[in-house]
């Protein structure tokens, strides 16, 4: 019983909170919080069950209505969807524990709004994941957009600007990606993402089913900041709160991605499609300039957010980097990556929504060697987090780099191998450039008796309080997690994923 | 050929037309309401690119009825893309309807809704 209705169940444990949460708030607006709570982390179990379903007994179709597909929407688990629904759920659950003081903080005002449109947005997420039909799938993506803008709105000075421009590039690349579906569905007539992989092979040169696929690529590269169409992320996501960006950052782009992945893999036959436009290869090259773009811009940042907004576009980039090599082993590491990124992008920005509570500020030069005794623990969930950014084993962020650059010598894309390892040292540079400022002793900045005193001054601990903690330093120990069971989830998990047409 | 080609399709130039006239407004205008509208055509030519895929000369709703509509599938519109664009209808409303609001909130913290005055007022 529960079984059959796997794949509509998380995304309704997130939508039905989500739009009590408006009509209780009038009345108890300290209720919302709880009930968010208890929404994402009543999904974590729902979602974890759905994957060992999933895994054990094949892919769970659920239809709307019980109208039989093609005509009915599908909602389907599939491996890939079911174990991003699980990350979706469990880095937002640590994230929302993690939010209370965070939201009190920053915008004591509009707790409640603030916490439904956090649900609508994850409701967005889950039911992109979950659903069989490229429509249905529009739905929920403006469902996740609509709310993405309230949610970078609520922020400082600045955000209702950056809110309006991520809305108006927004609206082009979902604009877009109906266009595609229209032009898709005039060839075909059909919506169904498992009809059409049946139908698109025979219609495969008609020029309107080409340009379809364009037009949804471009919309969605637009949503998952894709570089060149990354220009609204890094304002989007410095100006938004930080409880937003810990949420927006690790899984908005993510589930870009995963639309990309689930119309160019599982819709299309990338080969296919490759003979006649060479789709996956401008990905490729693209996201290699997104690499070394975003890297250099985060290097030249002197706000610890920003610095990890344009760092998102860099590792966006590996994403794309795996996808486009369009081979079992590059597919492997982006979805690794989706996964790694997620968890280590969640951690940063965790420790900086503690910086900001703590001290009031996350400006990379204002940060010194106090910090490090200040904040101890969270110093080093920045420690790990960066590790695993830049790629050092045992971290997370080491495997799935290893199996993007095994998929580089697979294709014998040289090229795209030294993307990747050149990003890796940019990556250390970044990151090196703020624990440096944290560890290692400063030679301009402090006041000088403190050198001759052979240390700075003894300060007292400004850590932040354990929930807040917890959650940031669960998700640094998470990468170390990660990478040591990474060979146990690709071999028993991603292997799952692979597309046959790969 | 080439002027038979555009002529049997004259409605879907209007629609790039109108397309190409909202995506200008989006990313070329420098009023933020213009951007707005802007955003509104593209969204209306996209909707009626839909609906101009299911339309079809001397056809009629599709209701089984003869008295309401005609009883031969042949005549019937397919109503399937004006459905999904009840969807984008409402999607289309409520961007707008977020899109003004902030239009607002930007209003009332800058006092300009230029992007040229906005940018200054910003640094």
């Amino acid at each position: 019983m529960i079984e059959a209705n796997l794949p509509l169940l998380v995304p309704l444990t997130f939508l039905i909170p989500a739009l009590l949460i408006p009509l209780i708030g009038v009345r108890a607006p300290g209720a919302a919080y709880p009930l968010a709570l208890v929404a994402v982390l009543a999904s974590i179990p729902i979602a974890g069950f759905g994957l060992f379903r999933v895994i054990e007994g094949g892919p769970v179709s659920y239809t709307l209505g019980g109208w039989e597909p093609p005509i009915g929407i599908e909602l389907v688990l599939d491996p890939l969807a079911s174990f991003l629904t699980l990350v979706v759920t469990v880095v937002s659950g640590l994230v929302l524990i993690h939010a209370r003081h965070v939201a009190s903080v920053e915008h004591p005002d509009k707790r409640v709004p603030y916490y439904s449109l956090v649900l609508l947005l994850l409701a967005g997420f889950c039911g992109i994941l979950s659903t069989g039909d490229l429509f249905n799938l529009y739905v929920f993506l403006e469902i996740s957009s609509l709310s993405g803008y309230g949610l970078v709105a609520i922020g400082d000075k600045r955000s209702p600007v950056s809110a309006y421009r991520y809305l108006i590039l927004g609206s082009v690349g979902t604009g877009f990606y109906l266009l595609g579906i229209g032009f898709i569905y005039v060839m075909s007539g059909s919506l169904n993402m498992a009809d059409l992989a049946r139908i698109l092979p025979h219609i495969l040169d008609q020029p309107a089913v080409l340009s379809g696929l364009i037009l949804m690529v471009t919309g969605i590269g637009l949503k998952m900041a894709l570089f060149p169409l990354h220009f609204w992320l890094p304002d989007a996501y410095s100006s938004a709160s930080s409880a937003t960006s810990a949420l927006l950052a690790p899984l908005g782009t993510k589930v870009g991605a995963y639309i990309l992945i689930r119309v160019l893999f599982f819709v299309f036959d990338p080969a296919e499609v490759e003979k006649r436009v060479p789709v996956a290869s401008v990905i490729a090259w693209l996201s290699a300039a997104g690499v070394l773009y975003g890297s250099l811009m985060a290097l030249a940042q002197q706000e610890l957010k920003r610095m990890l907004a344009y760092s998102s576009i860099a590792q966006i980039g590996y994403i794309g980097l795996g996808l486009g090599m369009a081979n079992p082993l590059g597919f492997t590491g982006a979805v690794l990556h989706i996964l790694n990124h997620a968890v280590m992008k969640a951690a940063l920005f965790l420790v900086v929504g503690n910086m900001r509570v703590q001290l009031g500020h996350s400006n990379i030069v204002a940060m010194d060697q106090r910090l490090s005794r200040q904040m101890p623990w969270s110093m080093a969930a920045l420690v790990v987090a960066a590790l695993s950014m830049i790629g050092l084993p045992p971290t997370a962020g080491f495997f799935s780099k290893w199996y993007l650059v095994l998929g580089g010598i697979q294709g014998s894309y040289w090229v795209f191998v030294a993307v990747i390892l050149l990003g890796g040292l940019l990556n250390a540079l970044y990151f090196f450039r703020v624990v440096e400022r944290v560890y290692l002793p400063m030679r301009r900045g402090l006041p000088s008796q403190t050198i001759e005193n052979g240390g700075p001054e003894v300060v007292g601990s400004r850590e932040a309080s354990l929930p807040m903690l917890a959650p940031t330093l669960v998700l640094a120990g998470g990468l170390l997690v990660l990478g040591l069971a990474s060979s146990y989830l690709v071999n028993r998990v991603i292997q799952l994923m692979i597309p046959a047409g790969l | 050929m080439e002027i038979e080609f555009v002529a049997s399709h004259n409605l879907y130039w209007i629609i790039s037309l109108l397309l190409l006239v909202g995506l200008y407004g989006m990313l070329a205008k420098r009023n933020l309401v213009k951007k707005l509208v802007g955003m509104n055509i593209f969204q209306t030519s996209i909707i009626l690119f839909y609906v101009a895929i299911a339309s079809k000369r001397n056809a009629t709703v599709p209701v089984i009825d003869a008295t309401l509509g005609s009883a031969d599938p042949a005549h019937y519109i397919n109503p399937l893309p004006h459905t999904l664009m009840l969807t984008a209808i409402v999607v289309s409303v409520a961007t707008t309807g977020v899109g003004f609001a902030l239009l607002i909130s930007i209003f009332r913290r800058y006092g300009t809704l230029d992007e040229d005055a906005l940018l200054k007022r910003m640094r």
